[in-house]
């Protein structure tokens, strides 16, 4: 069985749950950006949480079908018709044989998960299927879709119901705006004034148009000022300069003190911009649902809130995986 | 050097074992991120060396991360007393300075340098004392290179040039970054060098290419088989200058399959290089060289 591309959308890839076990050589996790929203399209279809999917960010493909199978659609509200009608998202639906998924415009959010019973069967690179752009890794060939391409799918491991879906108040998407998005300051946050900092939280920011799987920039909150320093060694002369490191999945650095720049699945490994803080694991989901222009609250939060929020948003996937069985 | 620690988020530590970069400082940090890997932490998910700094992500469903600050800390403290020792690889990367398709792209960014009227490499040896490209070059490429950090993109090393700190090239980046860069360009940032893996942006000096591929996703290269990613931190670089025939030559070599770089293994102890660095370096080449 397989999937033929007719349209690919804007920027539509392969992804799964990632590669770990490489951001030493540069190489980051990649996988969906909002994983919960991966694992529940994964679950409607039968397949396992982790199986390959599509990403589809802001506009959806045009797919073919060359037998019958499953499908689901998650995350973004990216309303799916199957031959023109109108399919219900977070619900599973059947696919005939020749059938082809299209979808309308953009209603709320920023990527849809397309899962279809069996995964996506693209080679397994460095333990995943992901695709990794920027260094042209996995995924399908490397890349974003292109009309023409033709994707393999497994085998379905398990036959389930149409019609079955997850309810509102698991879906685990971003609630009204402004959105908020909860930070641990520490990194590099020594080297901003304690007004600069307090400033930093309580601005409203705004999701810039260079919004992507590397990162989200974000605009719109005052510049914030360094503690004056004589620069180290290695680090550069701007104040913003540190002598390249390691960065953080979900770390904020600030280039230039300017404009925030939160970095996603696709992270650059490291660099030599000073960082505040990092968005919690429970809250990264939510940033790749944001388009440009959502207005986000940067909140403070310290370690015990951030696995509170981590089990909570466990528990969310748990309530799915209960919902489903 | 006393260790800064902070948590990254709920799933990462960072350390910064120096806000300076120095060979003991990185050192340092290979030395505990070494030992991090050794002691096989259960939860321990991604363990990375830098500069002067190393960061190990952790899922904290499987360790407590105040568990986990609290053993980096004791593996910090031991690693004060390693003997600086370590067996590595020294590489030879053949470079083609001032080539056509870096000077190119350097000319298609020229309003974002600080000196729009002359070329990376001319500003470069200006700041830097020298007197023209060539002696820049040859300053460049007489002494070794440390990969002190592989990452930002994959299998990108940084690199820090193995002499006293007052003969070290330093040059700021580009006032702002580029929005490309070719694949394989020998660049400059700071006080580090580097080779991109791959074409994308970029905000380092461009100094020259080099023929030889460092990342091959699809590992098609006969030396990038076993493992698509070439440097590892702690791997010794060695650049040669060479020309635009030997250039073409070694690209064909690899489109051919037959390129073999010139790698060799080699011990290195910072107490010995830190003793006499020209004359170490002068038997680290012996090495290299096979002699």
């Amino acid at each position: 069985m397989a999937i033929k591309v007719l349209k690919p959308g804007l920027a539509t890839t392969v992804q799964d749950l990632g590669r770990p076990g490489y951001y030493h050589i540069g190489i980051p996790l990649s996988g969906g950006m909002d994983r919960h929203a991966l694992a529940a399209a994964n679950l409607l279809v039968g397949n396992a949480e982790g199986a390959a999917v599509l990403e589809a960010v802001f506009m959806g493909p045009e797919l073919e079908f060359t037998d019958d199978t499953m499908v689901a659609v998650t995350g973004a509200e990216l309303p799916p018709r199957l031959d023109g009608a109108p399919r219900a998202t977070w619900t599973a639906f059947a696919v005939k044989r020749g059938q082809k998924l299209a979808f309308d415009f953009l209603k709320k959010g920023a990527r849809a998960y397309i899962a279809v019973a069996g995964g996506i069967d693209v080679p397994v690179v460095l333990g995943s299927r992901s695709t990794y752009a920027l260094g042209a890794l996995g995924g399908f060939k490397g890349r974003k879709l292109e009309p023409g391409d033709e994707l393999p799918v497994g085998a379905a491991k398990n036959v389930v119901e149409e019609g079955r879906s997850i309810a509102a108040e698991w879906r685990g998407l971003p609630m009204a705006m402004p959105v908020a998005l909860r930070v641990m300051p520490g990194l590099y946050w020594h080297r901003i004034t304690e007004a600069a900092g307090q400033g930093f939280f309580a601005d409203t920011w705004k999701v810039a148009p260079e919004a992507d799987r590397i990162g989200y920039r974000f605009k719109g909150g005052k510049p914030l000022e360094f503690v004056p320093r004589e620069p180290p060694f290695g680090a550069g002369s701007d104040p913003s300069n540190i002598t390249d490191a390691c960065y953080p999945y979900g770390s904020i650095q600030v280039p230039g003190g300017t404009e925030p720049i939160v970095l996603h699945r696709d992270a650059v490994s490291g660099g030599g911009y000073f960082m505040v803080g990092t968005v919690i694991s429970a809250d990264m989901d939510l940033i790749g649902q944001l388009q440009p222009n959502t207005t986000v609250n940067f909140v403070k939060v310290g370690m015990d809130e951030a696995l509170a929020a981590r089990h909570a948003r466990a528990e969310l996937l748990e309530k799915v995986r209960t919902s489903l069985k | 050097m006393q260790t800064r620690f902070s948590f990254g988020g709920d799933e990462h530590i960072f350390a910064e074992v120096d806000e300076s970069m120095s060979l003991e400082a990185f050192f340092k940090s290979l030395f505990i991120t070494n030992a991090v890997r050794d002691a096989g932490i259960k939860g321990v998910t991604e363990i990375c060396p830098a500069n002067a700094s190393y960061q190990v992500k952790f899922d904290p469903d499987l360790i407590k991360p105040d568990d986990l600050l609290a053993e980096l800390k004791r593996l910090d403290s031991a690693a004060e007393k390693s003997e600086p020792v370590i067996a590595t690889r020294i590489i030879e990367i053949p470079v083609l300075y001032n080539d056509p398709w870096t000077h190119e792209t350097l000319m298609r960014f020229r309003e974002r340098h600080q000196d729009p009227a002359g070329t990376d490499l001319e500003y470069a040896a200006r700041i830097n004392n020298l007197d023209g490209i060539d002696a820049f070059i040859k300053a460049h490429s007489s002494a070794p290179w440390f990969v002190s950090m592989v990452g930002f993109v994959a299998g990108l090393p940084f690199l820090y040039q193995m002499v006293e700190r007052k003969r070290q090239i330093q040059a700021p980046k580009y006032l702002r970054p580029r929005t490309d860069t070719p694949r394989l360009t020998v660049g400059h940032g700071g006080c580090f060098s580097c080779i991109y893996s791959v074409r994308g942006a970029g905000g380092y000096q461009m100094f020259g290419i080099t023929p030889m591929p460092i990342y091959d996703p699809n590992q098609k290269i006969s030396y990038l088989r076993d493992f698509m990613c070439l440097f590892r931190p702690g791997d010794i670089v060695k650049w040669k200058p060479i020309d635009r025939a030997a250039y073409d030559e070694a690209v064909a070599d690899v489109d051919a399959g037959r390129f073999a770089p010139i790698i060799r293994d080699v011990s290195f102890s910072l107490t010995e290089f830190n003793r006499d660095i020209d004359g170490y370096n002068r038997s680290l080449e012996g090495v290299l060289h096979g002699h």
